[in-house]
């Protein structure tokens, strides 16, 4: 049985961390390769970076933050962010991702998918779902939100499998920032409809939103804000899994 | 002596290993994404080159055969230019080798992911898909990405148990390693004593890695399992073509 997964996300603008500002123990929080590693000696089992940068040249210091990262990093280290061709992913793997998520190049033209697949293999292709409740049902959001598709998330999902998608990154742009716990009607029908993993995102504020995310049928749980501010290490989260009997990798 | 620019060498200390300084060759397979490997063995201290060139692979003291991709892909690399018989021939004669997840796939007989093309036929065993009818059951994701739990076999050298990094789709089940038992009757026809299989369960048992002498070969992602990947890369890295782990 694997264990669960538990992943910090960095947001990366320009070389430098976005977010967080009471972070304990570090000389410069906003460095992400210190930050990686305090999280890896946390007990992260994984990381994912995204890139928030707007420019070409926040791109190109986006790579070279990779390669600090994995100088320090015995972790998988996902990327993402900007990803529009097979170079740009290639590129980042070179720098050091393992593997590489897409979220509004794939909506935009999905053959992207397949040639990262066929490419990368499966394994290294992760595709990241915005998705805005809708009813009853769930639309893809793109452009960090700021467009609605008309997209039906859970038959975007299993489009994305058939493609070749290995894993799949699940904000709620609902619960996104919210600090009001995972969309666990999201997770429960996209984990329920796909065969690949799926990761859980956007809302976490808690431990126990984390249990609930995995109970809804989550593979892994990322959070971003809850080990930024410093209110809960990975350590910490990690013990309260265990205690509701999920595997963790201590 | 190609590719040495590819990937700069650290500045790491190198690490000693009685008084040789460790180099790993690194046996380029195509599309392979290979920072993470070179980031482990240099955060060890050890050097690494990126190559293609069999005569390089046949004389080094350390190799490492990584594997990302698909097996026909990762065979076609290796049918080029002798590369797939220097490989062989390490194994045969014991030199350190290592083989990392496709890697380790490689040196069996065939694959389900490529019908039709022969592997380096080491181990006498096909590598079949994870999920057949029967274990769908379990509603188990494929490909399996994540950590699992490794149960190391009694006398391994290299081989603990722990949690490793796990990122595939195919595997050599343990049922199919029993049919082909033993693995020492393994198609080099050289080597008496058995292959050490360490097994993991994700949908049944299946072979998480295997080590005979120097060899050594991991279903798992060493160089993305932690701590407890990095100290067998070391245990792997201190050993040497006389057996002995200094």
């Amino acid at each position: 049985m694997l264990a669960m997964r538990v992943i910090p996300c960095l947001d990366v603008r320009d070389g430098r961390i976005v977010k967080g500002v009471r972070f304990q123990g570090l000389r410069d929080a906003g460095d992400p390769a210190e930050r990686a590693l305090a999280y890896e000696l946390q007990g992260a089992d994984e990381l994912v970076m995204l890139d928030v940068s707007a420019t070409p040249e926040g791109r190109g210091n986006a790579l070279e933050t990779v390669r600090k990262v994995r100088r320090v990093l015995s972790i998988p280290l996902t990327v993402g962010g900007g990803i529009k061709t097979i170079l740009d992913a290639q590129r980042l793997l070179e720098a050091g991702a393992d593997k590489v998520s897409v979220n509004t190049a794939a909506v935009v033209d999905p053959s992207i998918l397949d040639a990262l697949a066929t490419e990368f293999g499966s394994q290294c292709t992760v595709l990241a779902i915005d998705a805005a409740a809708d009813g009853d049902s769930w639309e893809v959001v793109i452009r960090s939100g700021k467009e609605r598709t008309g997209i039906d998330a859970i038959a975007w999902a299993k489009a994305a499998v058939a493609r070749g998608v290995g894993e799949i990154l699940l904000t709620s742009w609902d619960r996104d920032g919210t600090r009001s716990g995972y969309d666990t009607a999201l997770l429960s029908a996209i984990s329920a409809a796909v065969s690949v993993p799926v990761i859980a995102s956007g809302g976490a504020a808690h431990p126990e939103h984390l249990v609930d995310a995995l109970g809804a049928g989550a593979s892994a749980v990322l959070a971003a804000s809850i080990f930024h501010d410093g209110d809960f290490t990975v350590g910490d989260v990690k013990r309260v899994l265990a205690s509701h009997g999920y595997e963790v990798r201590q | 002596m190609s590719a040495r620019t590819e990937f700069p060498n650290s500045q790491a200390k190198p690490l000693r290993v009685g008084i040789r300084e460790v180099e790993v060759v690194i046996v380029r397979t195509g599309v392979a994404n290979m920072a993470s490997v070179v980031a482990a063995f240099e955060r060890l201290g050890a050097r690494t080159v990126i190559t293609s060139d069999a005569a390089l692979v046949a004389r080094a003291s350390h190799v490492m055969l990584p594997g990302v991709g698909a097996f026909g892909a990762g065979m076609a690399a290796l049918n080029v230019a002798g590369l797939g018989e220097a490989l062989v021939g390490r194994i045969r004669d014991d030199k350190p080798t290592i083989a990392i997840c496709l890697g380790l796939q490689l040196l069996c007989e065939s694959s389900e992911e490529t019908a039709g093309v022969k592997g380096l036929g080491v181990l006498p065993v096909q590598v079949t898909r994870f999920a057949s009818a029967l274990e769908n059951a379990a509603q188990l994701k494929v490909p399996q990405l994540g950590w699992n739990r490794v149960e190391a076999p009694e006398g391994a050298r290299f081989l603990k148990s722990g949690h490793a990094y796990f990122a595939n789709s195919f595997r050599i089940s343990q049922a199919r390693a029993e049919e082909a038992r033993p693995l020492q009757r393994d198609q080099l026809n050289v080597w008496q004593s058995a292959w050490h299989i360490a097994t993991a369960n994700y949908g049944g048992n299946f072979v998480a890695a295997l080590e005979r002498g120097n060899i050594l070969a991991c279903q798992f992602h060493p160089e993305l399992s932690g701590p407890w990947g990095q100290q067998l890369l070391q245990r792997w890295l201190a050993t040497n073509d006389t057996n002995e782990v200094t």
